[in-house]
Order: C-alpha cells, then sequence, then structure tokens
C-alpha cells in the first residue's frame, strides 16, 4: 500500500553504523501464534527485530527457535537480555545472544523491579560499559532520565533507549518533556522503548522528533496484530513527518482562520 | 555420566559435546553451548569433552521484545 507520507523526504536511521529505512522496530514475543507474528512483523515495515535468548527445550525442540519462522537474512536480528536482573547475568546474555546470532548488537537491559520492570540504571551501566569494551555495540533500554542518558552515551552505547512507559504497560508516553530534553541532548540515537498503546502514542512520540521506536505488546496484544503492526507503521511515518514538517505555535486563545475584514455591515 | 544441562540432571554417554547435541538430536547450527559458564563455538564442539558434573546450558532464540 502506498501513501502520501512515504513520500517525506529523511536520512535513514543508523545505528552502530548500521543503517535502516524503517524507523519502527518491533519485537517477537507474546503473539498468539507464529503465522500471525510473521505476518505483523511484515504489515510492521520493521526491519529490526528483536529475539531473547532462552534455554533450549529438550523434550520439545522442532521449530521452537524463532529463527524456523524469521529469515536473519531479511532482518536483522537483535538480541535482548530482557529478564536479566543484575549487569553480570545482562553480560552474559548478551554473549550468548552474540553468539547465536549474526551481528554485534545487543539490546541491553537490567531491570531493577520485578513489578514494574523499571530499569536498573547502575546495573545497566555497568553491564554497558563491559559489552562496549567487548566490541558490543549497545542499545540500552533506560529509565527517561537525562543524566543516566548522558551517562549511557559517555560509555559508548550505540544508542540510548528510554521508556514511553513500564514494559508492556500501553499507557503511551508519560514524559515528552523528558524524551525531548534526552534527544536534544544526546548525539547517539534515541530510540523510544516500551509502554506505547496504540497508534496515537507512537505517532505522539515520533513527533518529539526521537529517531525511532520499539515496540512488541502494542502489536502482538492487540485484537488484530497484523492490522495494528499496519497502523504503528503509519504512526511511525505520520509522526516522524510532523516533526520534519515542524508543527505551529501552540497558544491560549483563538485564532481566526478566516478573514476578519470584508465582513457585511 | 551425569551432567547438568539446562539446570536439570540427565544422564548421557561420555564424548564431545558434538556427542552431546548429536544424542540430544540438537542442530549445532541452531543452539549456543555453554559449558561450565564457558560458551564453547560451534567449530569447537567436537573439542570439548563432556566430565562428570558438567554444569552446560543449551540455549537459542526465542520470541521477545
Amino acid at each position: 500500500m502506498t501513501t502520501a507520507v512515504e513520500t517525506i523526504r529523511d536520512e535513514p536511521l543508523t545505528i552502530g553504523g548500521r543503517t535502516f529505512q524503517s524507523r519502527l522496530l518491533v519485537g517477537t514475543g507474546k503473539y498468539p501464534d507464529m503465522d500471525t507474528m510473521v505476518r505483523a512483523i511484515e504489515a510492521s515495515g520493521a526491519e529490526v527485530v528483536t529475539v531473547a535468548v532462552r534455554r533450549v527445550n529438550l523434550d520439545r525442540t522442532k521449530d521452537s527457535s524463532v529463527l524456523h519462522y524469521l529469515d536473519p537474512k531479511h532482518y536483522f536480528l537483535l538480541a535482548n537480555t530482557a529478564g536479566c536482573y543484575t549487569a553480570e547475568d545482562a553480560i552474559r546474555y548478551a554473549r550468548l545472544g552474540r553468539e547465536a546470532g549474526f551481528n554485534d548488537f545487543v539490546k541491553l537491559e537490567v531491570i531493577g523491579d520485578e513489578e514494574t520492570l523499571l530499569p536498573d540504571v547502575q546495573g545497566l551501566l555497568e553491564a554497558a560499559k563491559v559489552l562496549v569494551k567487548e566490541g558490543f555495540k549497545v542499545l540500552a533500554y533506560t529509565n527517561e532520565d537525562l543524566i543516566t542518558a548522558l551517562r549511557l552515551e559517555d560509555a559508548g552505547c550505540a544508542a540510548v533507549m528510554p521508556l514511553a512507559s513500564p514494559i508492556g504497560s500501553g499507557l503511551g508516553l508519560l514524559n515528552p518533556f523528558s524524551v525531548r530534553t534526552i534527544k536534544r541532548r544526546l548525539r547517539v540515537p534515541v530510540i523510544v522503548d516500551a509502554g506505547v498503546g496504540t497508534a496515537s502514542d507512537a505517532c505522539v512520540t515520533m513527533e518529539q522528533g526521537v529517531d525511532g521506536i520499539l515496540m512488541n505488546t502494542a502489536i502482538a496484544a492487540a485484537q488484530d496484530p497484523v492490522a495494528m503492526a499496519h497502523a504503528m507503521r503509519l504512526a511511525t511515518i505520520a509522526g516522524r513527518a510532523a516533526f520534519l514538517a515542524g508543527r505551529m505555535p501552540r497558544r491560549e486563545v483563538a485564532m481566526p482562520s478566516s478573514p476578519t475584514k470584508g465582513m457585511l455591515d | 555420566m551425569d551432567v547438568v544441562i539446562n539446570g536439570e540432571h540427565r544422564k548421557v554417554s561420555s564424548g564431545t559435546l558434538l556427542d552431546l547435541l548429536n544424542e540430544l538430536e540438537l542442530d549445532p547450527r541452531a543452539v549456543v553451548v555453554e559449558h561450565n559458564r564457558k560458551i564453547v563455538r560451534r567449530t569447537g564442539l567436537g573439542g570439548v569433552t563432556v566430565q562428570e558434573g558438567d554444569a552446560i546450558e543449551l540455549v537459542h532464540f526465542v520470541g521477545g521484545g
């Protein structure tokens, strides 16, 4: 399907020396079935897809790997360290992911709290430093906190990924000001990761001027994931286009759109 | 011989890590092997002998966000 918004003039998204046309990155978890996942990811237009590292099920191994369904030649597989609560664990998972995968990129998560899944920024920084030294391109999932974002950039992260709201919450972008500030102050790409619930959230997020957006649950848990993936694709493009276009100033009072002169007596 | 694979005690025949994968009917190209906390590259699997009590992790990519 072609749409007018696809004709916007934009630079491609470059992370750690790799260039991508799509600013929407998607996860592969929580889909009702693999066929829906494959069709949704295709509809999203995403090139970067995240995957998790887990134990092989020794009793039922056939076709359980996500690689049976997604061609690594077609998609850029980004291994995550989801579920890790310490820097040590995250480093271990990152190394395993690099060995299983096809690149040096890692979506680094060090979770600090089970209820909110908010990041442990101290552990995150610690793990990021080690992994950068080992040659990883680290995309760090973090809070919408400027100081942590700056420190992650200083540590050599390839991208910083502040959350919109907690993972899987679908609450949308709770702190546009902080995300905008992070984008303004960092040189590395800023990808908002986690928390969007529907297309308008993706659009508003991209309107802040961030370089990209990563989501999973908003698509996978939609009633029709394939249709939502398509909506997210359009919303990401629309938000980006609106940002590039530059919005009108906000006013507290109305301004007529039609001439006030030439009215009848 | 008793080893711990993915956190579970298992009896396996003696041999190399590559033999172990064959015994478990796993494609060496589809899994990553961590042997006593050390990652063993695919090409090195045939050169590492499994010992009694070894801790072996066999992982792969699954869906995730």
